[in-house]
């Protein structure tokens, strides 16, 4: 129960390379950029004929899921096999844990699988860190998604749609809209936007959805569409939950759409080359009308491109990672 | 046996004594400070030459897990880590299993403390059955079985009038009631402070108000019902200012607040290490020095370890998955002296809010050293220094400061005369 | 020891791989270069035929069997091959040929694109050092090195050849 080595990140080699990937907290910007153009480079790959590299054969990517997620499982999954390795994805549904197995010996009992890399979404924020701390820190650990707190792959992704589209952060405006507060999305996207060097990152959605504290990340805070989308270049709306409106945190689908939906109307208020971004699933006529959704400034469909390329990225980036750190340990262990 | 403690620094923060002098210990109490009475003759003598002598520690609450979670406790254990910290008094929280709402329970705890005899333990009774603050638990008989006061941790009553009703049947008989000020509602499924760190880690919040709102609504009642109260474990500046309020405006309540949030804050949380995963919560930095104010100035009379210790694997999960609260009355002395190190707080002042500031809270006969007193006493050196976890005797070592160097080394506790504990370790001076 | 200037190889080079071609009647040959050096190589080719096409560029980063052990290269590019290889000539073009398993790598990618008609492989340099059955149709130089000396090709204008002598641990 060791507090993390302060010498170095929980997700860094001795070498500064990501050996797991957990939080884009603390990863400088050269991590970020070089996530970033490898995969450029895997998204080139998607075009060939053979959509394959051999990068991980041999090697085997487990996923597992404490939280259902069609859409992450099956970009993970893609990714994964797109570099050749081999993938098994386990469900571990509640119930399971409920049968007495912890967390601690699921992980310990696929680790003993020879699994090289876990990818892993879980409900509660941190667990992504626990594992790599407590639980196999020489398997490489990606986080897809943790409570919460962060979920770095999709954060990486929105950014390389906005590289694509945008050609950088420098001179960029960009509007996070909706329930802020239980995004582990929003919370990837300002802390990469923030680390990339974007200068005007804004938050815009009613008191009851912002977390305390917002300013702290170096966003400005709007409670109104009008003033919040106006002349931003990057619009990325958030899913809202039906939950949200039970927990007394809104009063009804129908006031939020009426007051922070993007209607096309809204979307004028934005620079006219604006690009509009969600992680998906879209709630059509609850965060985003349909005509936006579809229309000529969305590039939801690309991200979701985007999505299978940056996984690529960093599961490989991470393996090496893990590879180099294995080296290195070996030489200490030669030299002593 | 009479013991001769010889040339020790002698600081009773109650009678403000604070000087140099020999105290003689004869048939368990205290026989002379200074002179020594006539006729005695020491069996032993103990060299206090550097050190300074001081009443044994009172900790308020030290969870002892017996009986029901002797995996994480026992009351042998955890006195013995009490008395190596310093303590010797304490008083335990309700939260066994059985929960401590019957006399069964109580004397099984008296007994088994007595069995070990490290300590002196004073049970604070369950103030609903079971815990579930819903129906009063029978506390004159609990009170009869030997409980000192009665809590409901940190279970809030089920609603407001039954909250006050158990405060009125509390004063009828002159009986002390230990509040815990945390709303449920604002509360619920909270882990964290509700701030900028809960936020950057996507941790849900328990705000202040969560503290603030409870509390205002149990000074009203309290204030109605004239029941004796003691407020437990704040968290919040701003708590801590309403006690102020409530003692100025001649409302005669007390409060405690753990050691480990006069040193800890939210920023802790940062790599989700679950060993800060306490209820309520640390706070922010403004809180921690809103609590140190209120320490310094007798607002807040009492520090206590709230000692909780745990087996390792209820501390094996992701942060929100594991079981809250700090082990610490291993070394309760040396993180108190932290204080003292840092200038916050005299040495009288920091040993007031360990001995006779808790005992006069609860009205417990221990904490001072007065000649015809049971001779509980504290021997250590605040010169020389403990490295925590390098002796420990909780059965739990969930315990962040573990590694650290702190300041302050017990070298002797004295229960009723007896040498309860007596360091092994050579002097780190 | 004298490594040879590379603008000197290039026209006999040249010249080589187009009687190679005409030889095996490999008709609209494609070029592509292997990344940094082969397509330094690869543009020098081009320039001395007097051809003006689109070149491909491989990077092989995905397909190297050292991944273990070396971990990924740190600044990977995209691979460009602006032209169909299914049914195409290749000329796969690279500086320095020494284990041969850059040129197995590139092989692999190449595939993947679509079935070639023919793959003809052209070395500025050949260290005969060969750990694979590869061998360069058209070749610049042959040299044999000492183990501890490295050679690198340093570009793209004037191309020059560097030595170095790998420090002795």
């Amino acid at each position: 129960m060791s507090p993390t080595d302060a010498k170095r990140p929980l997700q860094l080699n001795d070498n500064g390379q990501l050996r797991h990937f957990l939080s884009l907290d603390g990863l400088p910007r050269e991590l970020l950029d070089e996530i970033l153009d490898t995969a450029d480079s895997f998204l080139e790959v998607g075009a060939r004929a053979v959509k394959k590299v051999p990068l991980l054969r041999g090697k085997t990517v487990c996923n597992v899921f404490f939280e259902n997620s069609t859409r992450t499982r099956t970009t993970f999954e893609l990714a994964a096999q797109r570099l050749s390795a081999d993938v098994i994805t386990l469900n571990v549904s509640t119930s399971s844990t409920s049968k007495g197995e912890t967390l601690f010996d699921t992980l310990r009992n696929l680790e003993a699988m020879a699994a090289d890399m876990f990818v892993v979404r879980h409900a509660e924020s941190g667990a992504a860190h626990f594992i790599a701390e407590h639980v196999c820190p020489d398997v490489a650990v990606i986080n897809g998604g943790d409570g919460r707190h962060a979920h770095p792959t999709q954060g990486m992704l929105d950014m390389l749609t906005i590289r694509r589209h945008k050609g950088s952060f420098e001179n960029l405006s960009v509007a996070i809209v909706g329930d802020i507060l239980h995004s582990r999305v929003a919370r990837s996207d300002m802390l990469a936007l923030k680390t990339l060097g974007c200068p005007d990152i804004r938050v815009i959605g009613p008191q009851t959805l912002l977390p305390a504290g917002l300013e702290q990340y170096g966003v400005r805070v709007f409670h109104d569409m009008q003033e919040g989308l106006a002349g931003v270049d990057v619009i990325i709306m958030l899913r809202l939950q039906r939950e949200r409106m039970q927990s007394g945190l809104l009063p009804s689908q129908g006031e939020f759409y009426r007051l922070y939906g993007l209607t096309s109307q809204r979307l004028a208020l934005a620079s006219p080359t604006a690009i509009v971004m969600h992680p998906g699933p879209i709630n059509r006529g609850v965060e985003i009308e349909s005509a936006v959704a579809d229309g000529s400034h969305s590039v939801i469909l690309n991200q979701v491109t985007y999505g299978i390329a940056i996984r690529m990225a960093v599961l490989s980036m991470a393996m090496s990672g893990q590879a180099t750190q294995r080296q290195l340990n070996q030489d200490v262990e030669e030299q002593n | 046996m009479r013991i001769h403690i010889l040339g020790g620094r002698l600081i009773d923060p109650a009678s403000g004594l604070d000087q140099r002098a020999d105290l003689y210990i004869d048939n368990g109490r205290i026989a002379a400070i200074a002179n020594a009475p006539a006729g005695f003759a020491a069996d032993e003598t103990l060299d206090a030459r550097g050190l300074v002598v001081a009443p044994g520690l009172v900790d308020l609450s030290v969870s002892l897990r017996e009986p029901g979670y002797s995996r994480k406790g026992t009351i042998a254990s955890e006195t013995l880590a009490a008395v190596a910290g310093g303590v010797t008094s304490l008083c335990c929280p309700p939260e066994t299993n059985p929960v401590l709402d019957t006399p069964a329970v109580a004397e099984l705890i008296l007994d088994r403390a007595r069995e070990s005899a490290r300590t002196k333990v004073f049970p604070i009774g369950a103030l609903s059955k079971e815990l579930a603050g819903e129906q009063l638990a029978e506390l004159v008989t609990l009170r009869d079985a030997g409980c000192v006061a009665f809590g409901n941790g940190l279970v809030e009553f089920s609603d407001t009038r039954s909250l006050r009703r158990a405060l009125e049947y509390a004063a009828t008989f002159d009986l002390c009631v230990v509040l815990h000020s945390q709303d449920r509602d604002l509360a619920v499924g909270g882990l964290a402070h509700e701030g900028a760190t809960a936020s950057f880690l996507g941790l849900a919040g328990i705000p202040e108000s969560a503290e603030t709102v409870a509390l205002a609504r149990q000074l009203l009642l309290v204030e109605e019902a004239g029941v004796r109260a003691h407020f437990s474990q704040l968290s919040s500046a701003r708590g801590a200012q309403m006690i102020a309020e409530a003692q100025a405006r001649g409302l005669p309540v007390t409060a405690d607040v753990a050691m480990y949030q006069l040193i800890l804050t939210d920023e802790a949380l940062r790599d989700f290490s679950s060993l800060y995963h306490v209820q309520p919560p640390l706070r922010t930095q403004a809180d921690r020095d809103g609590l140190r104010e209120a320490v310094k100035s007798g607002v807040i009379s009492a520090i206590a370890s709230h000692h909780q210790p745990h087996e390792a694997d209820a501390k094996q999960a992701p942060f929100g998955e594991t079981e809250p609260g700090i082990s610490s009355v291993d070394i309760l002395l040396p993180l108190a002296m932290t204080l003292v190190r840092d200038g916050l707080l005299d040495l009288p002042t920091l040993l007031a809010r360990l001995s006779c500031g808790p005992a006069a809270a609860l009205r417990l006969p221990v904490g001072q050293l007065a000649v015809g007193a049971p001779a509980d006493l504290l021997l250590f050196d605040p010169e020389a220094s403990t490295l925590a976890g390098e002796n420990w005797f909780s059965k739990g070592r969930n315990c962040p400061f573990i590694g650290q160097q702190l300041p302050g080394l017990v070298h002797y506790t004295l229960l009723d005369g007896r040498i309860g504990y007596r360091a092994h370790h050579g002097s780190h001076r | 020891m004298m490594l040879p200037n590379p603008e000197q190889l290039l026209p006999e080079m040249a010249t080589t791989l187009t009687r190679h071609l005409s030889a095996h009647a490999l008709k609209d040959a494609r070029f592509i270069g292997i990344r940094t050096g082969g397509v330094w190589v690869a543009q020098a080719l081009l320039a001395e035929l007097e051809r003006d096409e689109p070149l491909g560029m491989l990077d092989v980063s995905f397909y190297r069997d050292d991944f273990t052990q070396k971990g990924l290269h740190p600044q990977v590019q995209p691979s460009a091959l602006p032209f169909e290889v299914e049914g195409q000539h290749l000329v796969l073009i690279d500086d320095v040929l020494m284990s041969g398993r850059t040129i197995r790598a590139a092989m692999n990618e190449l595939f993947d694109y679509g079935r070639p008609a023919s793959v003809t492989l052209v070395c500025l340099l050949d260290l005969d050092s060969r750990e694979l059955p590869i061998r360069p149709d058209v070749v610049g130089a042959t040299l044999s090195l000492k183990p501890d000396e490295r050679v690198k090709l340093l570009g793209p204008t004037p191309l020059t050849l560097e030595l170095n002598t790998l420090a002795s641990q």
